[in-house]
């Protein structure tokens, strides 16, 4: 080590003119067709699903055994044959009205235990203590007791899937409440906003995110709830739902048709997410930036 | 006219005028998981319309808590605080708050929108009415081109100067500022204090502006209320109306800002020696 101070080396100043933009060459290019049709998401989600189905039809044909695996071909005719000509439409309207009617009345519950939660302490401390307890039992668990309560029918499939929408949403939206940032808070408080007013026009926009989190887990939740319930006690007054036709079917061993019905339920779920969940998204938390 | 001499002219119209704001004798204190801290004792002051109130501080003076106290997010434990003779008990839109973050704006609120809001939720003027002052201050705080994008595509310069016009389209009675350019760059800055000169040059609000920037203080006040820390008390006030960005490098300036910072440094010399002495 040198005693000597560190003196940078002193160089020449010197000042440029900017160039003519023509002379650099392309400052902005539009992509080529190829990367823009790539950078669409449904497409590449298609060409996945693609990939898929062409592996099972391969692996099918090779097992050759339409009692265990039918080839997608079989699948798709079973589907074909179950819209039009057989019951699969009718079951399908059923299992999604029943399950409206129980996603409406659980985020409506969950609202209401939100409210109580941010408003007073107890609140709080119920939501958390009953969410704790209730989020991590299945709700099909819940079936025999269900079935003792209301019997066999609607209301039972219904009181379910309030079990299992009402504490995956009511956790998120809490949770969103309580992220809302003090500066956003005290802005909506400086408008002279309080009460219902200051929750609608502030803390629900502002907690969006996971509110939108909270709503795609409850249908996931209750979706899959009711499917299972379904599936163990079936058909009610002659109008049974998806799951039922699955059941049946198997009983019948018509395995092509259990494809079909369960290939029911997948697309339902995708569109659901990739169509209206998406579609609310891009409309709210995208567009206000919240969300990449 | 010339505003530039305008600006040099003392505010208010001598001690007969009653005050906007009365501030007497406020102690604020706010709690946290350990403690209850005594942000400010006994702390008065007195603003009048078209002031240019600059609290300024070290951190810890009880700066912004007392502009919270007097935006009515917090209640004194003593004293009181009046605007237009009103005791001020909750937050209202009479006092239109700017903070340091950015996070103020409405996400989901394009800017027009967020200059908007305020007045329509407060029933202040009709939708007409709202409009037309919503195009002028967001044409004032030159956004114009960017009325209708969304918050989160702006930069932090932008942002803040949405939140001055959204606040300023109010026409509160008073113009709260809690740090509002601390948050920025220094060109940046620079520049927002300038708009912000310019603007009070052409509306004529009354401001009651918090920093911790000496420089700042005496560009943007025109009078000077300084505080010394734990608990904030008031140390001083001073008048500055005469000094803007321009004369920077003048001597009257640099006197001030040297007296200023005697204040406040030399305080916090004594008190570390007490704290030795202590130890």
């Amino acid at each position: 080590m040198s005693d000597a101070k560190l003196v940078p080396a002193i160089r020449p100043e010197y000042e440029l003119q900017p160039r003519d933009a023509g002379l650099i060459g392309e400052i902005e290019r539009p992509l080529s067709i190829a990367e823009r049709v790539t950078n669409q998401l449904w497409v590449r989600r298609l060409a996945i699903l693609v990939v898929l189905c062409v592996v099972w039809e391969l692996y099918a044909r090779w097992v050759n055994n339409p009692l265990m695996f039918p080839t997608f071909t079989d699948v798709m005719k079973a589907l074909y044959e179950a819209v039009f000509k057989g019951p699969l439409v009718d079951r399908t309207l059923t299992s999604i009205r029943v399950l409206l009617i129980g996603y409406a009345c659980g985020i409506a519950l969950a609202a209401a235990f939100t409210t109580l939660a941010v408003s007073t302490r107890v609140g709080t401390d119920l939501l958390s203590t009953l969410t704790a307890m209730f989020n991590p039992l299945p709700a099909i668990a819940l079936l025999p007791l269900a079935l003792l309560w209301f019997g066999l029918g609607i209301p039972s499939l219904v009181f379910v899937i309030i079990h299992s929408v009402l504490w995956a949403v009511a956790l998120n939206t809490h949770t969103g409440f309580m992220s809302v940032s003090e500066t956003l808070r005290m802005a909506g408080q400086n408008y002279g906003l309080r009460g219902i007013p200051y929750v609608i026009k502030i803390l629900i926009p502002a907690a969006f995110p996971s509110i939108l989190a909270g709503l795609k887990i409850g249908w996931a939740f209750a979706w899959r709830t009711l499917i299972a319930a379904e599936l163990v006690f079936g058909v009610s007054s002659r109008s049974g739902g998806l799951g039922w036709f699955i059941f049946e079917n198997r009983n019948q061993l018509e395995t092509a048709s259990v494809f079909a019905g369960l290939f029911t339920v997948i697309i339902i779920g995708l569109v659901v997410e990739s169509v209206v969940f998406r579609a609310i998204e891009a409309r709210t938390v995208r567009r206000w930036g919240m969300q990449r | 006219m010339d505003t530039r001499q305008d600006r040099n002219l003392p505010a208010g119209g001598g001690g007969a005028v009653s005050p906007l704001l009365d501030v007497k004798d406020v102690t604020l204190q706010y709690k946290t998981r350990e403690h209850l801290v005594t942000a400010t004792w006994r702390v008065s002051f007195q603003v009048h319309r078209g002031d240019r109130f600059v609290l300024l501080g070290p951190s810890g003076c009880g700066k912004s808590t007392l502009l919270k106290g007097v935006a009515g997010f917090m209640r004194p434990v003593e004293g009181a605080i009046r605007l237009n003779g009103k005791q001020v008990d909750r937050p209202g839109p009479d006092r239109m708050m700017v903070f340091q973050e950015f996070d103020q704006l409405l996400p989901w609120k394009t800017v027009r929108q967020n200059v908007l809001f305020p007045m329509l939720t407060s029933g202040r003027c009709s939708r007409a009415e709202a409009q037309d002052r919503a195009q002028r201050y967001i044409d004032k705080v030159n956004l114009t081109k960017f009325a209708d994008v969304y918050p989160h595509m702006l930069s932090g310069g932008m942002k803040q100067r949405v939140a001055i016009a959204r606040a300023m389209a109010m026409e509160p009675d008073i113009l709260l500022m809690d740090e509002p350019f601390a948050a920025l760059d220094a060109l940046t800055r620079r520049k927002m204090q300038e708009e912000l000169l310019r603007l009070w040059d052409d509306v004529r609000f009354t401001v009651l502006f918090v920093t911790h920037s000496i420089e700042e203080a005496i560009i943007v006040g025109s009078r000077i209320l300084v505080l010394t820390p734990h608990p904030g008390q008031v140390r001083a006030e001073l008048n500055t109306h005469g000094l803007g960005a321009a004369e920077a490098d003048g001597e009257t300036f640099q006197t001030l800002q040297r007296k200023i910072h005697d204040m406040l440094f030399a305080q916090r010399i004594e008190e570390e020696e007490k704290v030795a002495a202590h130890v």
